[in-house]
């Protein structure tokens, strides 16, 4: 099917075209004629945010509770260099997200005009592709090759420039048709090695699944399946920080996160394990800890859609590129053909290992005195919503680590974390986005005082469209990460990392409108939540916690997995563990 | 918590260190590169090289293919093979790159480079820089009472051979287009 119309018709219609249901962007003079063609349909939503950069963290929320892409619309200039940022952290997170960027007219490109900026020089580290397109002809065949891209292989995120004539100017629509660009990743995992991999589960007496976002972006057959071979095998699981959720934390063989916050139990089965399976995840730094010592005893399989996570860190011996959905499919027949065999009785023994490493209760705390525990208020949000059909999302820093540890993600898809990036400023708009996709669920984005302002202005957002996020911040009136590093690493000199002048969060509130609860006494937190939770509209909760709390636990700078720092946990038993556990 | 007996190779700064036990033996390898010939497509190559690190030691680049629109990007890095691994999946990586290969280790090849000195100089020097431009089988493309401009086709190592034996002979200026290669055999 073609037919004409103008370019920014044109991009109206590709998004209609590619199941678009909302956008989340900002006007400005060079995407004046796509907000015009919006204006005239009635298909797509338009959420208005308040920073460019709201918008690239709504579509990548929304994105990653969907499952589907995420879209974005700024203008030239400023527009496109604030959407920097969540581009960067979509493309550390793996995250599919179309951003569409106006660009001055073709014929003042590179004049330094008014609001011009080489959008795509400057994104092109940070996009998987991006694209300036000069014709109107082009236009709706870049536009689906961008869902295609962004969407296949391992995903990420795209930008188109449309210079504004390009917009105004008339032209042929081409209808998507399935791609036929040279970009096709493969998905289908070489059967000899998965064969490999199914030999080593055979005969492994220390497996262990380690597996990361690859498996939520794999799709929900992917968790499916997972949990199959979990069930089957009866392996123990770990996960990272992106991967929560694709096996229940309720889930018999689950061991919580591993990593440098990671549970005691999962680092200690990473270091002794004698068969690693890591299943989408990249053997990121946060995970491995000093490498030289990472897992040492250890034969390494490694599932990736990505060629260039096979070796880039980690040598590993059974690397298999492929699709986590259709590798595990595959896993799963090869191991049932031949004989559906594990070493039960070593597994056995290795559960007994694992088990009294669990009994060292890592994460025990204990709340007293009339000062909220963070790790308490994060107990407590969880006991009060774990039923509720609930998303997630954090911004960055300790916060994010004690989510991480203290709440429980039952379905992939239900947590929004910055993971790969770090970026502060991303959980509040991330959860506008989620709320978007999901308008009758339970939204919360656990956040830090400090991490919450850096959007705050999205509160505006939130109110106009009526999106009843939940804002838990725990406010320690610190930036805590910064604070804990200083404190372990910089002898306690607290450079800049305490927060003066904060504003007061409930009149903040209320200022936008919205509703606004301070919550200071661990004996009143619990009816403080049921308030949060049962108003409805967005609700800005101001958590006092205690100021000088560490997360815990902690693998420091250089160290191995078996040398963690478990603070004020009980660590009888932990002595006698392999390794020399620091206290 | 002042000593946290940091290993060498970290640092107390650090919360990670990248130092993987993987071979450390530099290699140098070219790289031929099949990639659609749009705009924009160079930079990415080179953005990739520089953004993470990675050695470029020549490069060249022209379109060989006008109606399939590609063009070859013949690149000689250097690096550990874990390096160079890595060099050639993350050109895998970029959307508009079709082939990677790595011309060192899927076979023989033949590498070629095309350079042009200038040397300047007049009496005895003159004499054996144009004898020894004769051994090299380099041609004079330009000629005045005091000047030659060679032009040299070859192996990267006969031409910095030459580049050696005309440094005292008066050598003014050199310019070299870069390795191109082709695997040799059918």
């Amino acid at each position: 099917m073609t037919r004409q119309m103008t370019g920014a018709e044109m991009v109206v219609q590709a998004l209609i075209d590619q199941g678009v249901d909302t956008v989340f962007g900002y006007p400005g003079g060079a995407v004046l004629p796509i907000y015009d063609a919006i204006f005239q349909q009635n298909h797509i939503k338009h959420v208005l945010v308040r920073h460019e950069q709201g918008a690239v963290h709504a579509a990548e929320g929304y994105a990653r509770s969907t499952g589907k892409p995420g879209v974005c619309l700024v203008t030239s200039g400023p527009g496109a260099t604030n959407a920097v940022t969540g581009l960067t952290d979509a493309l550390l997170d793996s995250i599919p997200i179309i951003v569409l960027t106006g660009q001055v007219p073709t014929f003042m490109i590179g004049s330094d005009a008014f609001q011009e900026a080489d959008t795509v020089g400057i994104t092109r580290p940070c996009t998987k592709h991006n694209w300036l397109v000069k014709e109107t002809d082009a236009l709706s065949s870049v536009l689906h090759e961008a869902f295609h891209v962004a969407t296949s292989g391992r995903p990420g995120p795209v930008l188109i420039d449309i210079p504004k004539d390009v917009q105004f100017a008339s032209g042929t629509y081409n209808a998507p048709q399935p791609s036929t660009s040279h970009y096709q990743p493969t998905v289908k995992g070489d059967i000899t090695s998965i064969t490999e991999l199914v030999e080593a589960m055979e005969k492994a007496e220390r497996p262990l699944f380690y597996t990361g976002g690859g498996v939520i972006n794999s799709g929900p057959a992917a968790s499916q399946l997972l949990r199959e071979l979990v069930a089957a095998t009866n392996f123990p699981i770990t996960s990272t920080l992106m991967g929560l959720g694709a096996y229940p934390a309720s889930g018999d063989n689950w061991l919580g996160m591993l990593g440098m916050h990671g549970l005691y139990e999962a680092n200690l089965a990473m270091h002794g394990c004698d068969l690693m399976i890591n299943i989408g995840a990249r053997f990121d730094d946060r995970i491995t800890g000093v490498i030289s010592e990472f897992s040492p005893n250890s034969t390494k399989a490694h599932i990736d859609i990505d060629p260039s996570s096979i070796n880039k860190v980690i040598r590993v011996d059974i690397p298999i590129v492929g699709d986590v959905g259709h590798v595990l499919e595959d896993l799963m027949k090869v191991w049932k053909s031949r004989g559906r065999k594990t070493n039960s009785s070593a597994v056995g023994n290795w559960w007994s290992q694992i088990k009294e490493w669990q009994a060292i209760e890592c994460l025990k705390f204990t709340q007293q005195g009339k000062v909220i525990k963070p790790q308490y208020a994060l107990s407590r949000l969880e006991a009060l919503t774990k039923n509720h059909d609930r998303y997630i999302t954090t911004e960055v820093g300790q916060h994010q680590m004690w989510a991480a540890q203290y709440l429980g993600f039952e379905d992939p898809n239900r947590w929004m974390t910055s993971g790969g990036l770090g970026t502060m400023g991303y959980g509040f708009p991330a959860s506008i986005g989620v709320q978007m996709g999901h308008p009758e669920s339970l939204v919360i984005n656990v956040a830090g005082e400090a991490s919450w302002l850096m959007n705050m202005q999205e509160l505006g957002t939130a109110m106009q469209y009526n999106l009843p996020v939940k804002q838990f911040i725990l406010n320690n009136e610190r930036l805590g990460m910064v604070r804990q590093w200083q404190e372990l690493l910089h002898g306690e000199r607290y450079s800049s990392s305490w927060s003066e002048s904060l504003p007061d969060f409930v009149k903040l509130a209320e200022a936008f409108g919205a509703k606004g609860i301070l919550c200071s006494d661990p004996d009143d937190l619990d009816e403080a939540i049921m308030e949060m939770l049962n108003h409805d509209g967005p609700v800005l909760f101001d958590c006092l916690v205690e100021k000088h709390e560490n997360c815990f636990p902690m693998i420091p700078s250089g160290k191995a997995h078996n040398e963690m720092l478990l603070g004020d946990a009980d660590t009888q038993g932990a002595i006698d563990a392999k390794g020399s556990v620091l206290v | 918590m002042s000593d946290l007996n940091l290993k060498n190779g970290t640092s107390a700064k650090s919360a990670y260190n990248l130092r993987p036990n993987f071979s450390d033996i530099v290699e140098r390898h070219t790289l031929a590169v099949m990639v659609e010939n749009e705009p924009g497509v160079l930079a990415r190559v080179i953005g990739l090289f520089a953004g993470r690190g990675y050695n470029i030691e020549s490069l060249t680049v022209a379109e060989v293919d006008h109606e399939g629109k590609l063009s070859r990007i013949t690149i000689v890095t250097t690096g550990t093979p874990q390096v160079i691994e890595q060099i050639k999946a993350q050109l895998g990586r970029i959307v508009t790159v079709h082939e990677v290969h790595d011309l060192t280790v899927e076979g023989p090849s033949v590498e070629r480079e095309l350079a042009m000195f200038k040397v300047a100089g007049d009496g005895e020097k003159r004499v054996e820089a144009l004898r020894l431009a004769d051994i090299f089988r380099a041609n004079v493309v330009d000629s005045t009472l005091n000047s030659f401009v060679f032009e040299i086709t070859g192996a990267p190592e006969k031409i910095d051979a030459f580049a050696d034996l005309m440094r005292p002979l008066g050598l003014v200026e050199v310019a070299r287009t870069g390795v191109a290669a082709l695997s040799r055999g059918g």
